[in-house]
C-alpha cells in the first residue's frame, strides 16, 4: 500500500520540460570534480537525441555560492542572473537548463521573487540596464538538465547499450539515488515528484533496468550546505550528514550513487574518502567505496560511452568495480591518459579503494 | 591504523536514538510513578523553581531526557534540586513532581553505585 502510494505520488508534481532549443548554464564546480559530465551531456543531447542546445561562453556564474555564504546580496545575484537571461534572450532562445542544482535553486528563487513582488524585477530590469546596457525576458521554461535527461529517458532506454544490470547475475543493479536539497526542498513545485518523492532519478534508473534502493536516510542532506564546508573546521559537521547517509545506506549493499547535484556527488564521493582515512570504515563491496556517478555519466555510459572520455577517472571511488558488473569494456592503461593521450598524473593509493592498510603514505598532522 | 588529521573530525550526532537507549531505569521510573506519563511539558516546574532560579537547573529538561534513556550527568544536575516543591504546587496535571525528582535521584543513585 505505502509503496504504491510513494510510486504514484510524484505524478502529483509535474512541470513542463521543453523538448528543443535549449540555452545551457554550466556549473562552476563540476567543471573541476567532474569534468567530462557536462560535455557528456552537449554530446548526448547534440549527438544522440539531435537537440539543439547553445554553450555559450559568454554566461557567468550565478554567484550562488557566494549567495548562500552571504557575501552576495539578494540585489547583486538578481542583477546576474538578470544578465543570464539576457544571454539566453540576445542568442534568440527561451527555455534555460541549469547544469547546477544550486543554481537551478537560485533561478528559480529570483523568478518567484520576482512573480510575488514585481517591484524588485523593476529594480533589477534598471540596475542591469545601467551596468551592462541589456534587456532581458524571462525564460519560457526553467528546467535542470536532470529534468532534461529525465524528460528523454525513454529514447535513451531505446538507444541503450547496456543496462544498470549485473550481467553475471542478471539482477537489476542497486542503485542509490540522491537528489539536492535545491532541487526541490526549496520550492517542491519546481521538481518531478516534489520535494518528499521525487522521481527525476529515480524514473531514469528505472527506464534503464535498474533498481532504487529505498534507504531510512534517502532524503537526507549530503552535508554540503556552503557555509558547513567553508571553514575548515565546520567540516566534521558537513561530513557528519554524509557519514549518518552512508551508515544508513550500507546495510542495503547498493551498487553505485547516482546524485544530481554537483555539491552531493562531489561530497559523497570524497568524504569516503576522508571518512576510510579516518576511521578506516568503507561501505562498498569487498573492503571498497560505493561508486558515486553524475546522471550524465549514467547515462553515458548506458549509451555506451568510453567511462575515460566520461571522465570517470577524476572520482575518488574507483569506479571499475561497477564496469565490470554492467560489462562494459575499458581499457586500464588508458585510465589517466587526458584526451591527447598524455599522461594526466596519479592518485596515490587510497583505503576506500582496498589498499592495504599498511600502504599509508604521508601523514599530516 | 595510522590516520590523517585533515583538521576536522566527524562530528557526532546530537540525535536522541531511541532504539540504541537503554530505557530499563526510565521504565522503572514510569512503573512506580505513572502519573509521569500525564506531563505536557508545560515548563511551569522549571518556571518556578528555586534551584532554576539561582543554577542552570531546569527540571523539565532534566525529566524528559530521563524518560527517553539519557541518564548521563541527570543524577549530578538532580543534586541540585532542593526539594522546596513549588514545582509540585504548579503542576497543572497535578503530578507529584517533588516525588518524582526524590524517585529520580534513588533510581540513579542505584544506576550509579
Amino acid at each position: 500500500m505505502m509503496a504504491t502510494m510513494k510510486r504514484k505520488s510524484w505524478s502529483e508534481y509535474q512541470k513542463q520540460i521543453a523538448d528543443d532549443r535549449y540555452y545551457y548554464a554550466r556549473s562552476c564546480i563540476r567543471q573541476n570534480f567532474f569534468p567530462g559530465s557536462e560535455k557528456a551531456f552537449i554530446d548526448i543531447l547534440r549527438g544522440d537525441l539531435g537537440r539543439d542546445l547553445l554553450d555559450d561562453p559568454k554566461h557567468s556564474s550565478c554567484t550562488g555560492i557566494g549567495y548562500h555564504s552571504d557575501i552576495v546580496p539578494l540585489e547583486t545575484i538578481m542583477t546576474v542572473v538578470a544578465r543570464q537571461f539576457a544571454m539566453m534572450t540576445e542568442a534568440g532562445y527561451e527555455n534555460f537548463v541549469s547544469s547546477c542544482i544550486t543554481s537551478f535553486g537560485v533561478y528559480t528563487e529570483v523568478l518567484a521573487t520576482w512573480h510575488e513582488f514585481p517591484e524588485t524585477e523593476e529594480r533589477t530590469r534598471e540596475y542591469l540596464f545601467k551596468a551592462t546596457g541589456r534587456e532581458f525576458r524571462k525564460p519560457a521554461s526553467l528546467a535542470h538538465t536532470s529534468d532534461v535527461m529525465f524528460h528523454f529517458r525513454e529514447e535513451i532506454a531505446r538507444k541503450a547499450r547496456h543496462r544498470l544490470v549485473n550481467v553475471q547475475t542478471g539482477e537489476p543493479l542497486r542503485v542509490v539515488e540522491h537528489i539536492g536539497c535545491h532541487y526541490a526542498k526549496i520550492f517542491p513545485k519546481s521538481g518531478i515528484g516534489g520535494c518528499e518523492f521525487p522521481y527525476v532519478l529515480a524514473g531514469m534508473v528505472e527506464s534503464w533496468g535498474g533498481e532504487c534502493v529505498d534507504y531510512p536516510e534517502r532524503r537526507h542532506c549530503c552535508g554540503f550546505g556552503f557555509r558547513n564546508y567553508l571553514v575548515q573546521a565546520n567540516r566534521g559537521y558537513s561530513i557528519a550528514n554524509s557519514h549518518k547517509k552512508l551508515e544508513s545506506m550500507a546495510p542495503y549493499k547498493p551498487d553505485f550513487i547516482v546524485a544530481n547535484c554537483p555539491g552531493c556527488a562531489m561530497f559523497l564521493d570524497k568524504w569516503q574518502y576522508a571518512i576510510a582515512e579516518m576511521e578506516g570504515t568503507t561501505y562498498g563491496e569487498n573492503g571498497r567505496g560505493i561508486p558515486v556517478l553524475t546522471y550524465e555519466e549514467m547515462a553515458g555510459l548506458v549509451l555506451g560511452y568510453d567511462p575515460w572520455a566520461l571522465g570517470m577517472q577524476m572520482h575518488q571511488v574507483d569506479v571499475e568495480p561497477l564496469l565490470d558488473k554492467m560489462g562494459i569494456e575499458y581499457d586500464p592503461a588508458a585510465k589517466y591518459l587526458g584526451r591527447n593521450g598524455k599522461y594526466i598524473g596519479k592518485p596515490a593509493s587510497a583505503v576506500v579503494n582496498a589498499c592495504p592498510p599498511d600502504a599509508i603514505y604521508d601523514i599530516r598532522e | 591504523m595510522a590516520t590523517i588529521n585533515f583538521g576536522y573530525t566527524i562530528s557526532k550526532p546530537r540525535a536522541i536514538d531511541m532504539d540504541r537507549n537503554n530505557l530499563r531505569k526510565s521504565d522503572e521510573i514510569l512503573r512506580e510513578m505513572p502519573e509521569l506519563q500525564a506531563c505536557i511539558g508545560c515548563g511551569s516546574c522549571t518556571a518556578v523553581c528555586t534551584a532554576g532560579n539561582l543554577t542552570s537547573f531546569n527540571f523539565r529538561r532534566v525529566h524528559t531526557l530521563i524518560r527517553r534513556g539519557e541518564y548521563q550527568g541527570a543524577y549530578e544536575e538532580m543534586n541540585k534540586c532542593m526539594l522546596c516543591g513549588k514545582c509540585r504546587l504548579v503542576c497543572p496535571r497535578g503530578i507529584n513532581t517533588r516525588g518524582v525528582a526524590m524517585l529520580i535521584k534513588r533510581k540513579l543513585g542505584d544506576n550509579r553505585s
